[in-house]
């Protein structure tokens, strides 16, 4: 019941009284990050940041070979001149060069293999969600079959397929999650489906596009963006362990992943902080990935418990 | 109820058919002729041809899929490419290896979870919780093989008090033996532990929510009590979900784990065999894992519909 009707237009109030059973709109809620969600947003912000610039930053190019000794502790002098910041890895490169270049490949194959399975899953979703019957059905069986593998084992028996290149990474990644994202995608949209917003813009006569682009989609996205960043992190994960088993991304690229595999044995060769080789590329994994989940924790909490439980499953 | 079960296991056979259909096709789409990498450049087309014949590799594809299925359900695995050895003779100690592995980490990280999930969830808000929180957050976001090398870093490196690498054999003494299995079973139990707290947490806070847990708070329960008595007892059919959820999810912990510590076990055995394209070996391998994976899934789901009153006693 709005205030202003009953205030100012006292007078005309037999006329409105046919508005009182209409709410007012809620006002828009705008999302307040505690401080923990704020570092997550610039710390992402930042990685996203070095995965555009970090080849012009990077002191060295990421398969340069630079000095005669592999494992140099951080701060090490270059014969040539110049510091390794973080030190050097096996084959003698520039880690800290490694971290910003790999932060396009982990970064930006995640980000770009996140987007399409998430244009697949959710068309897919929707359009279970929307035609129902035998397109929802297969739809739903496929989907099941995916769903019932272990992601890494499908990933590598893919890999292993097919050879690894970089389109095939991001297809496999694509595919093994477009179909957790296409669960999601319908149980929304059967949801909204059945609105009464949906059924009078049916009644209205407007076409199934129009219900999809105006009304289902719309309603579905800040759910859906929520659950992007939680996806972002499954693939990241799954990319890096890929690459961490030597069947991700390919040298001379740099990538966290391989950077931590390839560096491993500095635990047992290395001297003095050189063992710390492979911390860094984890470090940056692990930073990138505790920043996302903080940002969706503070978006699932302010939309409610109902969304992070969806999303635990 | 008893025919939403059926409908779930049958709906499981269909799920393995599916994937040993997935299998098949994928390791037969390897890039070179067996026959070819099997009898070396140097071999004859009528060897090659008498190979292929002797194997069966010159029928169509669908008579092999249905060749290997029958030889994979009356238990014939096959013979390794490398070495020639049977399949069955490889797989056996390796998949002991890592049953022994899984089944520890189990029991260990089973009541663990519970029961820190229970604390979190009896008092939430507080710093127990605030801290078991945001530490299984921190773990649920990092690669497993992350909490390894920082493991190894300062257990094996800096502290010198276990190997960094996990051999085991028979005729190790018991000390030894535990000594080689901490390492792996303790990144183990850290990743699984930290999903099930997580989970158990939710689940109970969930159930928290309800409305007669509402009323059993108005009527002056003490909240332990409320917790211990109505809400534990509702949450043991989503618990159990967990486990078996989480359980499926240590297939996949297994592989990065055994790789990192050179465990002898049936996911180091897989990961072997695909940097020397053993196909057969390959093939077998990932049936396991993906047949118990499957399992453990039907089971999750099982307890969901047995745990669910609703679905136990239908109008």
């Amino acid at each position: 019941m709005s205030d202003v009707t009953q205030g100012a237009e006292a007078e005309t109030d037999q006329d409105m009284s046919i508005y009182d059973e209409l709410h007012d709109a809620p006002p828009k809620k705008r999302l307040k990050l505690s401080w923990t969600g704020k570092i997550g947003v610039v710390i992402v912000v930042f990685w996203i940041v070095i995965a555009v610039i970090g080849p012009w930053i990077a002191p060295y190019d990421q398969a340069a070979i630079l000095d005669m000794d592999s494992y140099l502790p951080p701060g090490a002098e270059i014969d040539g001149g110049g510091t390794h910041w973080l030190g050097s890895d096996k084959n003698e490169r520039d880690i800290l060069s490694r971290v910003l270049w790999g932060a396009r490949m982990t970064v930006g194959i995640s980000v770009i293999a996140t987007l399409l399975a998430y244009l697949m899953g959710v068309t897919a979703g929707i359009a279970a969600a929307v035609k129902r019957g035998w397109t929802d059905m297969i739809l739903s069986r496929i989907n099941d079959a995916i769903l019932s593998l272990p992601t890494i084992m499908l990933g590598l028996l893919i890999v292993v397929a097919l050879g690894s290149s970089i389109p095939i990474l991001i297809g496999t990644a694509a595919i093994i999650y477009a179909s957790s994202v296409y669960r999601i995608a319908r149980a929304y949209g059967q949801e909204i489906m059945v609105m009464d917003y949906v059924e009078s813009a049916q009644a209205r006569g407007e076409t199934i596009w129009w219900i999809i682009f105006r009304e289902v989609l719309p309603n579905a996205a800040m759910p859906l963006a929520t659950d992007f960043g939680l996806r972002l992190v499954f693939v990241v994960l799954f990319i890096s362990s890929l690459s961490f088993l030597g069947l991700g991304i390919q040298p001379p690229n740099a990538d966290w992943g391989s950077m931590v595999r390839g560096n491993l044995e500095a635990m047992q060769f290395a001297e003095g902080w050189g063992i710390l080789a492979p911390i860094w590329p984890a470090l940056a994994i692990a930073s990138f990935t505790i920043a996302i989940n903080l940002i969706v924790d503070d978006v699932s909490a302010e939309s409610g418990g109902d969304l992070a439980k969806k999303m635990i499953s | 109820m008893q025919r939403m079960v059926i409908q779930r296991i049958l709906i499981g056979f269909v799920t393995l058919w599916v994937v040993s259909v997935l299998v098949f096709l994928m390791t037969n789409a390897l890039p070179g002729d067996v026959a070819q990498i099997v009898l070396g450049q140097s071999a004859t087309p009528e060897s090659l041809a008498a190979y292929r014949a002797e194997r069966g590799l010159d029928q169509p594809l669908i008579f092999q899929y249905f060749g290997w299925l029958g030889n994979m359900l009356t238990g014939d695995l096959g013979t390794s490419k490398a070495g020639g050895a049977t399949i069955s003779s490889l797989i056996g100690e390796r998949l002991y290896n890592t049953m022994v592995m899984a089944g520890i980490v189990a029991l260990i990280s089973v009541p663990l979870s519970v029961g820190l999930g229970l604390m979190a969830a009896m008092y939430p808000g507080t710093w127990i919780d605030k801290s078991l929180t945001f530490g299984t957050l921190a773990l649920i976001s990092v690669p497993e093989f992350f909490i390894a090398t920082f493991m190894v870093l300062i257990f094996a490196v800096q502290l010198g008090w276990l190997p960094s690498i996990a051999r085991v054999s028979a005729e190790q003494s018991y000390y030894d033996w535990w000594r080689s299995m901490a390492m792996p079973l303790l990144v183990l139990v850290i990743v699984v532990a930290a999903q099930m707290i997580r989970m158990t947490r939710a689940g109970i806070l969930n159930v928290m929510n309800s409305p007669y847990i509402e009323m059993a708070i108005l009527k002056g329960v003490r909240r332990k009590r409320i917790i211990l008595r109505h809400a534990f007892f509702n949450t043991i059919g989503p618990i159990v979900n967990v486990i078996a959820l989480n359980l499926a999810y240590l297939v996949s912990g297994v592989v990065i784990v055994e790789t990192i510590f050179a465990y002898p076990g049936l996911a180091k055995l897989m990961i072997d065999g695909v940097q020397t394209r053993d196909l057969p070996l390959v093939q077998a391998c990932a049936m396991i894992f993906c047949a118990t994976y499957v399992v453990l899934i039907i089971l999750a789901d099982v307890a969901a519909i047995l745990a669910n009153p609703r679905l136990r006693n239908p109008k």
